[in-house]
């Protein structure tokens, strides 16, 4: 299929696979092989490439990024981060200065997200670059010159102007388009960010015959805040997600902030992470307690759900073949809401444990609980056992004891390379204990601790 | 003079602008074919396959098995136990049975899943348990080093206890994976590019592999996107499939493993368990230590003797043990063959007796730092003119006279404001109802050279042209340590010009022969002097011949700032050049170097076998949480001992980053086998080595910039591996803040995830 984007402010026309990825067209077709590849798999920044789109200019994980995802795009390797004339980068010229190169493999990566970060002002570079692995310098160094560059200006040579394109077939331009095709073509595989279709490919060795990408589809990339709650397209992406949650479901965001990294946030969707049913996707268990409503279509056919009503079993949601999810509605505000990620690293680690809270308080009883997680079973699901023995009762740490006695009424985890099925239940429970002593204004949380 | 300046890392601009080229960056011609390989589905067994599918499909030109090879069938760095390609039993899972040549590297790797095995399964050899009790081990039995009677000295402490420690291994995850790439050339020769650490190898097994003498087959290496040991001789498999594929195939072949092959395939760092029984009096001073070291090695031995034997040889660390009996018990099992990282054992044996030094505080209510101090080796005189008075010896006895820790540790407790960081801590830990701080000093003393004495050599080639500008090359290769630029910073001293006049060109068999894995720290040691003297003898033949000609002695020409000096003349370095070039000087040298003074007797455990001991220490805070496990390193202090610094910037950088590799050893970096030996944790995604925010908040890293007593280049310390034990310290900060949650032992085990912390909360809770 055509694909027709900027590289390295060149206008280029591509006629590509669906599923062939930036970081192999680069390598291999064009021969530009400073961006590198470490994973294939989107885990360690290696490949990342500055994108410009309608949204601005953000890093992305080029071996799971697909061609047709670039169609009217900016692309900026780590050769065209530099000048025309070999002009540097303010972050290139900081990380010479301040030595944060050493076996120089991971740099190109980093270049591309610090260049990122530095065109919006970012100053919190630990996110900025959670999803670059160094394994040579410990990371000090690069933070010196993130923040050594954090003032320079945006080089002009960066400026590139999007260019107009024709629509593509595979990238429906509007909800109804989409239905309807996907209505008729109901064994093909839709794409949004590719977090995870990305390496069904790249790892899987999988073809997809039948593909068709979201990034095109308006109606799915809005957001509507109404008076009482707010509706988030399917395609909206986990950054964007993120600075919605700042605002409204603090804690959420939190939670956001370190789910995958800088670069998959970037490209993956909500409703990505919702439709493929993951049993460890973190929104899912948050958005079950914010209380969100599902909503699908097929062909013209709307409806709605509750989302715990989507996960049905492992592997198995409540959708239809040839049925999208179009988004979620959920409530503007949820002060109580907490939702604690337990992973082995804080930055970019899928969950073992995702446990999210919000148990509303009234004249000191509960009056009403929704507790879900995620990593406890084959799909998110809420903890029906410890909600019950919560509401009705006082709000204190004997009910809370008793309460957190029932999680093993409500899951039966398995043990895997992330954590013991142990550890999962103890997990769970103490979280109802750190969710108590948070409410309650305890210290609870290593990452606001200082020397 | 060009030494001791910060400068940057010779490649960093090609580093940064995407110009630095790696393996799979070199351009190939359109011929070039790329290969994978199939790997057996189970641990132990023997198999029979039918690989018609994989030959059918699309783009594959060749397929080879074992039956296929021409020549040697092996791929080990040491007794010839690694086939390349298995022969018929498999013996670990991952392990590659047959090599896919294809038109891509996507084609290739696609073919190789299309392999029909059928295998017939045997139960597989996976823990030290079953390796024990299987007597499955490399050698005859363990390996026993002793000094004095330990046990009289265990019966005659006052106090005695014991424990055991056991330490998860590593995977090197070098961003750069595995890669070779390998050009037939005119009359069988062969041409190899490999990602190594060990370019002489990769020409050995290469000339084996294609029955050829070595003189054949040239190797190069310009740069390795990360090394830490496991470029050491895991390279061998891929140069080796791609040269044998070039020279039946008559085409350029590429080999680059997939991120998850690599994990599967290659060997990691050696998981251990350390048993122990401790002597020692009221104070906490040790009078014995009997260790039981017990390690995986993995299906092949590789270079696990020389591992094992390095962590005996640091079951001492900083500490001078009267009695000690340290046995080891080199275990062999059907996982991945466990080979060199950096530290090589080392690791393993310095956090077996700094558990004994915690476990011994604990057990008397004593700050483990005072324990620690109480057991240091005396101070030695740093004068290298005297005689030391009777030194104390190490278990292996050799004196000790270069000791500087208990200096340097007094110095690092003041600027780390240790002392009242842990009272604060406590008082903090008194309030803190679910959150808990720890807080720990460790000290490192890691021996320099190899252990087989005979590698502890290096060669050199350095020519200066007539403009006087210079090549140089020699034997070590740049893995991101920073090597290529100390060592042309030493050539520009040499020559007294500006180091900008000196060309770092790729290692290279061909320019500099039998050379040594750059490996063990000792890169800038070996090749810096071996420059040096190549140097030294091209600018001694420039004054001899300025001498002549100016009526002048040899011993009076000058050569600094770009210029040289001769009588009353002073002439740039190039006028120089040019006048020697005039004059029919030779320009073109070799320059050699051998370790001095090592004497070392593996067998009977005693001798010399270091130069000296890099040291260094570490204060580390951390924070737990009592109720997940979840933990994070809040400041960390250093003090290391580089010598007097050839790039003060360059080994702080190997200062940060070993820290922090060290930390993510002990920490996250957690590797999963199930119970058939499939590893879990083969990828990014599973295995997590520690990201940015990771590092400790506040990280003060400062060098003791003291001369190194022995007669090293410029009087500096190798820095590759010795900073990586400092990372130990965050491990006994966290076993520190575990003991702060009740009245037991913590027992803390390592990897310290959030689960095994909230285990060992629990343990000390009891």
């Amino acid at each position: 299929m055509d694909v027709t984007f900027l590289l390295n402010g060149e206008t280029v026309q591509v006629d590509a696979e669906p599923t062939q990825t930036l970081l192999d067209w680069l390598r291999v077709e064009r021969g530009l092989c400073g961006t590198k590849e470490g994973c294939n798999e989107g885990d360690c920044g290696a490949c990342s490439v500055l994108v410009r789109d309608d949204t601005g200019d953000k890093a992305l994980n080029a071996c799971i990024l697909f061609m047709p995802q670039l169609h009217g795009k900016s692309v900026r390797t780590v050769e065209g981060i530099s000048g025309p004339n070999g002009e540097l980068h303010p972050v290139q010229e900081a990380m010479i200065t301040h030595h944060g190169s050493q076996c120089g493999f991971c740099t190109p990566g980093f270049i591309a997200s610090m260049a990122a970060g530095h065109s919006h002002g970012r100053t919190d570079h630990d996110d900025v670059l959670a999803g670059n692995l160094c394994r040579c310098t410990g990371y000090a160094p690069i933070i010196r010159a993130a923040k050594a560059a954090e003032t320079a200006k945006v080089p002009a040579w960066l400026n590139d102007d999007l260019p107009a394109v024709s629509p593509t077939v595979y990238a429906p331009q509007n909800l109804e388009e989409l239905a309807t095709w996907y209505a008729a073509n109901p064994d093909a595989t839709l794409i949004a960010g590719a977090t995870d279709v990305g390496l069904w490919v790249t790892k899987q060795l999988r073809e997809l015959p039948k593909v068709a990408f979201l990034n095109r589809c308006a109606e799915l990339r809005e957001t509507t805040i109404g008076s009482d709650d707010i509706h988030i397209g399917a395609a909206v992406t986990m950054t964007e997600t993120l600075a919605l949650a700042r605002v409204h479901h603090p804690h959420w965001a939190e939670m956001i902030r370190r789910y995958g990294s800088e670069q998959v946030r970037n490209a993956a969707t909500i409703g990505g992470n919702i439709a493929n049913g993951s049993p460890i996707g973190d929104n899912p268990p948050a958005l079950i307690v914010i209380g969100a409503t599902l909503h699908l279509r097929h062909g013209n056919t709307e409806r709605q759900m509750p989302i715990e009503d989507f996960f049905i079993a492992y592997g198995k949601q409540h959708r239809t073949p040839g049925e999208l999810v179009t988004g979620v509605t959920i409530p503007k505000s949820t002060p109580d809401l907490r939702c604690y990620k337990i992973s082995k690293r804080f930055d970019q680690d899928i969950s073992a444990v995702c446990g999210c809270f919000n148990v509303t308080v009234s004249d000191g009883a509960v009056v009403d609980a929704r507790i879900a997680f995620g990593g406890m079973a084959g799909i998110p699901h809420r903890a029906t056992a410890v909600e019950t023995a919560l509401i009705g009762q006082p709000w204190n740490s004997t009910t809370v004891a008793q309460a957190a006695a029932k999680f093993g009424d409500d899951y039966t985890p398995m043990s895997d390379m992330r954590a013991s099925a142990a550890y999962r239940l103890q997990i769970a429970q103490n979280l109802l204990h750190r969710y108590f002593a948070d409410r309650t204004g305890q210290a609870t949380n290593v990452l606001k601790v200082t020397a | 003079m060009s030494v001791a300046k910060p400068l940057p890392h010779d490649a960093a601009k090609l580093h940064v602008t995407g110009n630095a080229r790696y393996i799979d960056d070199i351009p190939t011609p359109a011929n070039a074919l790329h290969l994978a390989f199939g790997m057996s589905e189970i641990a132990r067994g023997s198999y029979t396959m039918n690989l018609d599918a994989v030959r059918a499909a699309p783009g594959v030109v060749a397929v080879l098995t074992a039956d296929d090879l021409p020549f040697a069938n092996d791929v080990s760095p040491s007794v010839h136990d690694e086939p390349l390609l298995a022969t018929g039993a498999v013996h670990y899972l991952g392990q590659p049975l047959f090599l896919v040549v294809a038109d891509s590297h996507l084609n290739a790797r696609k073919a190789a899943r299309l392999g029909t095995v059928n295998y017939t399964e045997e139960t597989p050899i996976l823990t030290i348990d079953q390796a024990l009790a299987a007597n499955s081990r490399f050698e005859d039995g363990p390996v026993i080093w002793k000094k004095g009677d330990v046990d009289s000295a265990l019966s005659n402490a006052p106090h005695q206890l014991h424990g055991s420690i056991t330490m998860g291994g590593q995977e090197h995850f070098y961003l750069e994976g595995q890669a070779a790439l390998a050009f037939p050339q005119e009359g069988g020769d062969m041409i190899v590019h490999s990602s190594t650490q060990h370019p002489t190898e990769i020409q050995h097994k290469v000339a084996e592999a294609l029955g050829v003498p070595m003189h054949a087959v040239r190797v190069e290496v310009r740069r390795m996107g990360g090394g830490f040991g496991g470029k050491e001789s895991q390279g061998n498999a891929l140069a080796v499939a791609c040269a044998v594929a070039a020279q039946t195939l008559g085409r350029p072949c590429k080999m680059r493993y997939d991120r998850d092959d690599d994990m599967m395939i290659t060997g990691k760092r050696h998981d251990f368990r350390i048993d122990y029984v401790a002597g020692y009096d009221d104070t906490g001073k040790l009078s014995g230590v009997d260790f039981t070291q017990a390690t995986r090695c993995g299906w092949a031995q590789d270079l696990s003797l020389p591992v094992a034997d390095r962590a005996m040889l640091h079951a001492d660390n900083a500490y001078n043990l009267p009695a000690v009996r340290i046995t080891s018990h080199r275990l062999k099992t059907n996982t991945q063959s466990a080979t060199a990282y950096r530290g090589f054992g080392g690791p393993q044996g310095v956090l077996g007796i700094e558990r004994v030094m915690d476990h011994i505080a604990s057990d008397l209510g004593i700050d483990p730092a005072l324990v620690r101090q109480r057991n240091y080796y005396a101070e030695a005189d740093r004068r290298v003119d005297l005689d030391p008075p009777t030194p104390q010896t190490t278990p292996y006895h050799m004196p000790v006279t270069d000791f500087i820790l208990n200096e340097m540790t007094e110095r690092l407790i003041e600027t780390s404001d240790y002392k009242n960081r842990r009272e604060t801590i406590a008082e903090w830990n008194a309030d803190q109802p679910i959150l808990k701080k720890g807080i720990a000093i460790s000290p490192v003393k890691f021996g320099i050279s190899f252990t087989l004495s005979h590698l502890n050599q290096a060669g050199a080639l350095v020519h200066v042209y007539q403009d006087g500008s210079v090549h140089m090359n020699h034997g070590g290769t740049e893995m991101g340590q920073g090597l290529f630029q100390k060592i042309a910073q030493v050539a520009a001293s040499r020559f007294g010009i500006d180091v900008s006049a000196v060309k770092i060109t790729a290692t290279d068999t061909g320019k500099v022969p039998n050379t040594s894995a750059t490996a063990a720290s000792s890169g800038s040691d070996l090749n810096g002097m071996a420059v040096a003297n190549a140097c030294d003898t091209i600018r001694d033949r420039i004054a001899a011949c300025l001498a002549e000609l100016h009526q002048s002695r040899t011993e009076d020409v000058l050569f600094e700032d770009g210029q040289v000096t001769v009588a009353d003349e002073t002439m740039s370095f190039a006028q120089a050049a040019m006048t020697a070039y005039q004059n029919r000087v030779s320009l073109s040298a070799t320059g050699f170097y051998k370790t001095p003074g090592l004497a070392w007797d593996r067998t009977k455990g005693t001798g010399t076998p270091f130069f000296y001991f890099a040291q260094g220490a570490a204060v580390t805070e951390v924070v737990i949480d009592t109720l997940t496990g979840e933990n994070r390193i809040l400041r960390t202090d250093i003090l290391h001992d580089a010598g007097a610094s050839l790039n003060p910037a360059l080994d702080i950088g190997q200062v940060e980053g070993g820290y922090v590799q060290g930390a993510g050893w002990l920490t996250t970096e957690e590797l999963v086998w199930d119970d058939k030996g499939r590893l879990r944790t083969h990828a990014p995604s599973t295995y997590k080595i520690p990201a940015c925010s990771d590092r400790p908040d506040v990280f003060n890293v400062a060098l003791w910039d003291e001369p190194n007593p022995a007669q090293t280049i410029y009087r500096s310390k190798a820095v590759g591996e010795p900073p990586f034990m400092l990372g130990i310290s965050a491990f006994l900060a966290l076993s520190d803040a575990v003991g702060a949650c009740g009245p037991n032992y913590a027992d803390l085990q390592a990897p310290a995830t959030a689960e095994e912390i909230l285990n060992a909360i629990h343990r000390a809770r009891g």
